[in-house]
């Protein structure tokens, strides 16, 4: 194999690397080089990539990620409320934190299959939703969601001496600031990791065996291996993914609310990892890009906006087609993305990686003008199992 | 004692709409096999066809305000009111009755639509497709009924004579402290007729014992010379209209707003669950079940000892039960279970 091919781990990250840090320059184009939702991209990321660690590598549809996510930014805050604003050790914890919940959680939802480990998780995740709501109040704070205070103890900044001004302190990393584009590069490196740590994973001798036990678990068993250590160890890993997502979350906007963990909010991740491509490496990735890049536009487009885009028209045709547009756009974007994901599932279950590689396909058929398929082919094809 | 009095109405209550919801699940499970994430969604549609009704039955116009003399004052009046005076302004007040009538067509249509347009592509793809494809349909059908009706509850009352309360105490020679809503007793009186016309239909039908056949070997049924396909869509259109009318009968007890379709669906699964997978009896029985274990579980006494116990109850005793007894209650061994 050629040293320097997409196949070698360390050539894909630097070529990730290159993609990812730069991402400020290529989207600008496309107006979405900003910040908040640069780091919006690479947080949800790295969700998609623990979730795809999971769903798509062993075929468990878990719909209770959310609940990691939560768990995760919830250690955050009170980390930061406890101990120092330095986001790293926070960062650290609710990974921890989060990880260690995935291994209970784990390991009952792991004891079935099929639908009923979904209902499991789906029950475990409204379980957490409900008491972070009720019982939990003191450490969650209900539906106010927990939040900084000027009263906050902060033991280790305390004894380091950091002095506050009056406000709320901010977050930071070894006081590099955690907002704009240093808060972005601090994401991305995340980002970074955790794309290589997928990736290893995914071509590894391990990861064969996550493929192998989703295709069909059962010839797995009787051939003597059990199939239990690896799913519950992925479970783990795409749990913690999600703390450290969560931890993120709260890093930027030190603020956590139940509603995070709802089931609902557990959707969306399947949805972004569905929509760009279960069990790809950079599939999930593109999901998050276009629904959260879609998001944004589509969320911003008010009925002002699109009396301007279709002013050409006739008046009475103009109102007709913006009251029709209008339910797809602004508040009602979820409509728009429910159906786009619904054509998906019905026409494109592999989703745009799917979609890319027929047309790359397409492509070379064209170049090379014969339909056998090249070793190349082949070889896009066996890295999307 | 009478708050346990109380408490097991109260549970009954809650269980009989489980058990509405969880049926109409279970016999898409059941007879499909399908996984129907937009369950929920039908629960909220049925309930939005009750507010619909509503809302045509109160269109108004405005007129002159007669009482008011110092100035000129108007007011909206109901179309029906204006041509048939009292007998309009009853038709009113007893919308969500009325709107059964409404809504069991329109359930109907909208279940048969969904399962000849949608579901049958997904009969032979995974449970996990199934779920995402009706989780997509339920965002949709969501978002629709949001753009319509706005993100707010709408609260659509009872009819004026049993919007009170029922002294059921004083009528049984208990306590004369134990009242009861009229409504929720009327709701529990309604599931009990739902669910038993259901299995009259199901048991004592040459149409339904087809489709408990279908159920259980559909290949044979076929092979038989049997329509199964065309029976199991009516029998989606079913579940959908018990479903639906479970929602619109909800409607004075729970003003229904755009995600409770959402809310409903974790707990129809639960339900299902724990009656065990395309077991008509196990969902009735565990909806009943799970209705008495939250009215107990959120009483003070047991909340004391055991605290937010109310809220997880239900989930917790759906894991428990998995984890335990995976084909629940009263399910097969064996069902659904790849």
């Amino acid at each position: 194999m050629n040293k320097l091919s997409l196949r070698n781990n360390y050539v894909a990250t630097l070529l990730f690397a290159a993609v990812v840090l730069s991402a400020p320059i290529w989207l600008a184009p496309l107006g979405a080089n900003y910040p908040d939702l640069l780091q919006k991209f690479a947080i949800f990321g790295i969700f998609a990539l623990g979730y795809n660690l999971l769903f798509g590598a062993t075929g468990y549809l878990s719909f209770g990620h959310a609940a990691f996510l939560g768990i995760g930014s919830y250690t955050a805050v009170w980390c930061f409320k406890l101990f120092t604003m330095n986001i790293l050790p926070a960062v650290i914890m609710s990974t921890l934190v989060s990880g260690m919940f995935a291994l209970l959680i784990g390991y009952i939802c792991l004891r079935r299959s099929g639908i009923y480990f979904s209902i499991l998780t789906l029950a475990f995740a409204q379980m957490a939703y409900s008491l972070a709501y009720s019982v939990l109040t003191p450490i969650t704070n209900g539906e106010t969601g927990l939040q900084l205070t000027q009263q906050d103890p902060r033991y280790i900044d305390a004894i380091a001496g950091v002095v506050v001004q009056d406000g709320l302190p901010s977050t930071n990393l070894f006081g590099l600031s955690v907002n704009g584009y240093s808060g972005f590069y601090i994401c991305a490196v995340v980002l970074i990791l955790a794309f290589f740590v997928s990736l290893k994973i995914f071509r590894s001798p391990y990861g064969l065996k996550l493929a192998a036990i989703k295709s069909n678990q059962m010839r797995m068993q009787y051939t003597g291996f059990n199939t239990k250590p690896y799913l519950l160890s992925v479970f783990v890993i795409s749990g913690m993914f999600a703390g450290l997502a969560g931890g993120l979350l709260a890093a930027i906007d030190p603020l956590a609310g139940a509603e995070r963990m709802q089931w609902t909010a557990s959707g969306e991740i399947v949805l972004m990892t569905i929509l760009g491509g279960a069990g790809t490496l950079i599939g999930p990735l593109l999901g998050v890009v276009v629904i959260k890049y879609f998001e944004n536009i589509f969320s911003a487009i008010n009925e002002s906006v699109l009396h301007g885009i279709f002013s050409f028209l006739p008046d009475t045709l103009e109102n007709i087609v913006v009251s029709v547009t209008g339910l797809f756009v602004g508040e009602g974007w979820h409509l728009s993305l429910g159906l786009v994901f619904m054509l998906v599932v019905v026409f494109l279950p592999g989703g745009i990686m799917q979609a890319l590689s027929a047309i790359n396909q397409r492509i070379k058929q064209y170049k090379s003008g014969d339909s056998t398929p090249t070793e190349s082919d082949t070889d896009s094809k066996g890295e999307q199992q | 004692m009478d708050d346990i009095l109380i408490q097991i109405l109260n549970g009954l209550d809650k269980g009989g709409a489980y058990a509405l919801i969880a049926l109409g699940l279970t016999l898409t499970f059941g007879t499909l096999g399908v996984v129907n994430f937009a369950h929920g969604a039908l629960f909220m549609l049925g309930a939005f066809c009750a507010v619909t009704t509503n809302k045509i039955l109160t269109i108004s116009v405005k007129v002159r305000d007669e009482s008011i003399t110092f100035f000129e004052a108007y007011k909206e009046q109901p179309y029906l009111e204006i041509w048939w005076g009292d007998t309009g302004a009853a038709i009113i007040d007893y919308s969500v009755p009325i709107s059964i009538l409404v809504t069991i067509p329109i359930m109907l249509a909208i279940g048969v639509a969904m399962e000849r347009g949608l579901i049958q592509r997904f009969y032979k793809r995974e449970h996990s497709d199934q779920i995402l494809v009706t989780f997509g349909l339920a965002i949709v059908i969501q978002e629709l009924i949001k753009a319509y009706f706005g993100a707010n509850p709408i609260p659509t009352g009872a009819p004026d004579v049993v919007s009170g309360s029922a002294a059921i105490g004083a009528f049984f020679g208990l306590s004369e402290n134990l009242v009861y809503p009229w409504w929720r007793l009327i709701y529990l009186a309604f599931a009990a007729v739902i669910i038993g016309a259901v299995f009259a239909f199901l048991r004592l039908t040459t149409y339904g014992m087809v489709v408990r056949a279908g159920m259980a070997d559909r290949d044979t049924v076929g092979l038989l010379g049997i329509n199964i396909g065309r029976r199991f869509t009516t029998v989606f259109g079913l579940a959908a209209v018990v479903t639906g009318l479970a929602g619109a009968m909800y409607v004075p007890i729970l003003p229904p707003d755009y995600h409770m379709g959402m809310d409903f669906l974790v707990l129809s699964f639960v339900v299902v669950v724990v009656g065990g997978m395309g077991s008509l009896e196990g969902a009735v029985a565990a909806g009943f079940l799970l209705g008495l274990l939250q009215s107990f579980a959120s009483m003070n006494e047991v909340k004391a000892i055991l605290p937010g116990i109310d809220q997880i109850i239900i989930y917790l005793v759906a894991v428990v039960i998995l984890l335990v007894r995976p084909r629940g209650l009263m399910g097969r061994e064996g069902v659904m279970d790849d």
